[in-house]
């Protein structure tokens, strides 16, 4: 049985018909790089997966927790589908070991004690667990990115969603964060990413979506898809994003 | 009976004690009732955010004068007797806490929502979204205008003298009358409430300044 299953989906902003009909099933430890021109939907479907986005039709189900237009137990949900975002959005309040004991104290009931050894757990699994106690202005965007991935494993996710995790990095800084990604798909994890890096696509994924005018227009293993698009679309876009 | 300087400025600092004290009562009780209408002005619940919108427009789109006057007249009219302290007091809190929980809430709109969606994302409700993530954040950015609007609630309390309560217009109202130097008397109330004020308006600066400097 798939982790996630999406079938029929459907979003309407107003009249403008952003996803058409998407449908789309990924298994446990699954990496999938979602690609697509912009406007194609992909960052809108990515954000319906964990219900920052409304959905108009269709249902979701991600390990055996149903959504769909009536009903969503996003408490539940969210505990299962974490996200990681384009801006980081660390807390600038809190430093940067709080802000990966947030969510498990305040949701989960961790107690303090507890909630910090997972944090400094964490951390080390990102390479910052020296970093504890700064405040996240102090740190690197890669250094940000990386915290906000710890953040979001310390609620032990089940599937974790990254939108365009990299594309407000300084060119230098992205390998840091795509290390840490790619370290995540070799233990395993469940990855759903919005990316505009090719290549890595092609190296980690297991599964590449790509996306046209609000539906999944191809899939299939991105080495395959690379190097043989079926579709005239995906060929076009594959040429001009490799150049 | 003649006034020395000293009785007319003894008086006039007993005057200033009940303004600062009805002050600080509708400040207190005013920013509590505001952080209420601020819960409820950002509920996701559309008829308690509805009616704090209301009670918002309604008393910032109503001079203060009448507002005090409904209170005062209004709660007479159950037949309940109320002293123009009483009716001053909830008639200031009344107003201090629309205003406060207005500019609270943009102080809660400034806050990036990507705050908010990655608070969201990690499971917390609405509820812990605002305590643990967003009002934090708001409140460095609210200190500064919360002290400022505190010199508005200051000067306010002058109108409560039209109700009969003593502060310190009301006191110098009396004395001029008595004493046939209006110029003298309402000169030394305005030093009365600038001496109030001043400070106020000092830290409100030195708060902006301090706060909003980066970290």
């Amino acid at each position: 049985m798939p982790l996630l299953r999406v079938s029929a989906l459907h979003k309407y902003y107003g009249d403008n018909h952003v996803l058409k009909g998407v449908d789309l099933s990924i298994e446990e430890g699954e990496v999938v790089a979602l690609i697509g021109r912009s406007g194609s939907g992909k960052s809108t479907f990515l954000r319906t997966l964990n219900g920052l986005e409304s959905i108009s039709d269709g249902v979701i189900e991600v390990d055996g927790e149903y959504l769909d237009a009536a009903r969503a137990d996003l408490r539940t949900l969210r505990q299962k589908v974490g996200m990681v975002f384009q801006q980081f959005n660390l807390f600038p309040h809190l430093t940067v070991g709080e802000n990966v004991m947030l969510a498990p104290q305040v949701v989960k009931k961790t107690s303090k004690a507890q909630a910090r050894q997972l944090a400094e757990q964490m951390l080390a699994r990102v390479g910052l667990g020296d970093k504890f106690d700064a405040y996240p202005d102090r740190l690197s965007g890669g250094q940000q990115q990386r915290v906000a991935i710890a953040r979001a494993l310390a609620m032990s996710p089940k599937v974790l969603l990254c939108d365009e995790i990299t594309s407000a990095l300084d060119p230098e800084l992205v390998n840091e964060v795509l290390g840490v990604v790619r370290q995540l798909a070799k233990e395993g994890m469940t990855l759903i990413m919005v990316t505009h890096e090719m290549r890595f696509a092609r190296e980690v994924g297991d599964k590449l979506v790509f996306m046209h005018h609000g539906k999944v227009h191809e899939t299939g293993h991105p080495r395959d898809v690379f190097a043989a698009p079926r579709t005239a679309e995906l060929a076009n876009f594959i040429g001009s994003v490799m150049g | 009976m003649e006034f020395t300087l000293w009785d007319i400025v003894r008086n006039l600092l007993v005057g200033m004690q009940w303004t600062l004290l009805l002050s600080l009562v509708a400040f207190i009780c005013g920013g509590v009732a505001g952080l209420l209408v601020l819960l409820a002005r950002l509920s996701d619940n559309f008829v308690l955010r509805g009616a704090a919108k209301g009670y918002i427009e309604l008393f910032q789109g109503t001079p203060l004068l009448m507002q005090l006057f409904m209170v005062f007249f209004g709660i007479a009219l159950f037949g309940v007797d109320i002293s123009a302290w009483m009716a001053a007091a909830i008639a200031l809190t009344l107003f201090t806490s629309a205003f406060l929980a207005e500019t609270w809430r943009g102080c809660v709109e400034a806050i990036p929502r990507g705050q908010w969606e990655a608070s969201g994302s990690l499971a917390m409700t609405r509820l812990e979204q605002m305590r643990y993530v967003i009002l934090p954040q708001a409140l460095r950015i609210a200190v500064a205008p919360t002290v400022g609007f505190s010199v508005q609630v200051v000067k306010g309390t002058a109108v409560t003298s039209i109700i009969g309560f003593t502060e310190l217009t009301k006191t110098g109202g009396m004395l001029a009358n008595a004493t046939f130097e209006p110029f003298l008397i309402y000169g030394l109330v305005a030093v009365g409430y600038f001496m109030l004020c001043y400070p106020l308006s000092l830290s409100a600066r030195y708060l902006e300044r301090r706060l909003h400097a980066p970290a």
